[in-house]
């Protein structure tokens, strides 16, 4: 965003930055995103990675719906492969990243305290304690909530967003904001759908396709290893597109992001 | 919620504001947020005075800008309004659509107070 030039207008918003000026004072337009602070931090860490080529991964979900089991997994899956680093953020505890820190993977934890969701900065700050080179894959885990962290960009370049079996089928459509954000979305703990006789897999699909969002859902269970390959090869195909796009100095935000600023610029 | 988080980079936003155009201070910060922004007008209203207590906006009034959901259908490339958890064509009901509005969180315009004896800037 550009505060002089005025590149921020749009043909959806032009009339907005023409206001009569009221009596005695001035009326200024700014049409400036409200994030933008945290936007540009953003920006920031992303180039970051994109400079090391690593492929940044925001995983979120509410709590309790496997995220840190996942990583669990997916580490020791892919440790031949790649070297992985993992940011875990919490309101307390060092208990998440002594987890990962056990499958011999670097781990920072962000403890924030009572904020419900990580920012940019917090994730930058976090940088700057770790050994970010020979990194191939970064693992964000967000505090787990299905509302709040879906508002902040971290500079990640996908948001994977976890459901578990556990909760209801129909999180998607009262989890709006959140599942829209969703690059992948990932139905967990599967391996119970043979106890619970109240979640409906295609249903959880159908509510993420209700929100316009063609994210790939994959059907997996950490704890069992039962889907993991569809989900591996994922992060293979993303880690060497990473890299592709890096050696074109390209770089990409989840799906959302850019989407919808392309096309507030082309058309609103 | 995060809703302070956001008040409070609002009130550093208008700070700039005030700055960039040397006025004394702000009478009032109209904000346009979209439903799909996952900010609540309501909460950000709460926690705005918190945010700005002691600053050049501290009795600024804040004002919302409705933005409702419209989505463009990819298909049959009818726009039309959507609810928030059904995104979905409003005229043939497929779901292959972009959202047009309702995913703002924007700070619109800021009225600003200059001192009398400075003279006015564009």
């Amino acid at each position: 965003m550009c505060d002089t030039c005025g590149c921020n207008l749009t043909p959806g918003n032009k009339h907005l930055a023409f206001k009569p000026v009221a009596k005695g004072a001035t009326a200024v337009s700014v049409l400036k995103g409200l994030l933008a602070k945290n936007d540009d931090q953003a920006a920031h860490n992303r180039e970051h990675f994109d400079r090391r080529g690593i492929l940044a991964i925001n995983l979120m979900s509410s709590p309790g719906s496997g995220k840190t089991a996942l990583l669990e997994a997916t580490l020791t899956a892919i440790k031949d492969e790649f070297t992985c680093a993992v940011i875990e953020g919490d309101l307390e505890t060092e208990n998440d990243a002594e987890r990962i820190r056990a499958k011999g993977v670097q781990a920072h934890q962000i403890v924030t305290g009572t904020a419900c969701h990580l920012d940019a900065h917090l994730v930058h700050d976090a940088l700057h304690h770790m050994t970010l080179d020979g990194v191939d894959i970064l693992f964000i885990e967000n505090v787990g909530n299905l509302v709040c962290p879906a508002s902040f960009d971290l500079g990640q370049h996908f948001n994977v967003t976890l459901l578990s079996v556990t909760e209801g089928d129909d999180k998607p459509a009262k989890y709006p904001v959140m599942f829209r954000a969703a690059d992948v979305m990932l139905l967990t703990k599967t391996d119970l759908l043979a106890v619970l006789d109240d979640f409906d897999p295609d249903k959880a699909e159908a509510h993420l396709r209700n929100l316009a969002n063609p994210a790939p859902v994959m059907r997996l269970s950490a704890r069992k290893e039962m889907g993991m390959d569809a989900w591996l090869n994922w992060l293979r195909e993303q880690h060497a597109a990473q890299r592709a796009r890096v050696a074109l100095g390209q770089s990409r935000r989840p799906a959302i992001q850019s989407d919808g600023m392309k096309f507030h610029r082309a058309t609103v | 919620m995060h809703e302070l988080a956001v008040a409070q980079a609002l009130v550093e936003q208008v700070d700039a504001v005030i700055d960039q155009h040397g006025a004394t201070q702000a009478s009032l910060i109209r904000v346009r947020i979209g439903p799909l922004a996952g900010v609540v007008p309501e909460l950000l209203a709460i926690a705005f005075p918190l945010a700005a207590a002691g600053s050049r906006m501290e009795h600024a009034e804040l004002d919302f800008t409705h933005a409702p959901i419209n989505v463009h259908c990819q298909t049959c490339g009818a726009d039309t309004e959507a609810a928030i958890n059904r995104l979905i064509c409003g005229a043939c009901g497929d779901w292959h659509t972009q959202i047009l509005s309702g995913d703002e969180l924007l700070l619109e315009s800021v009225e600003l107070e200059t001192a009398p004896d400075v003279a006015s800037n564009a």
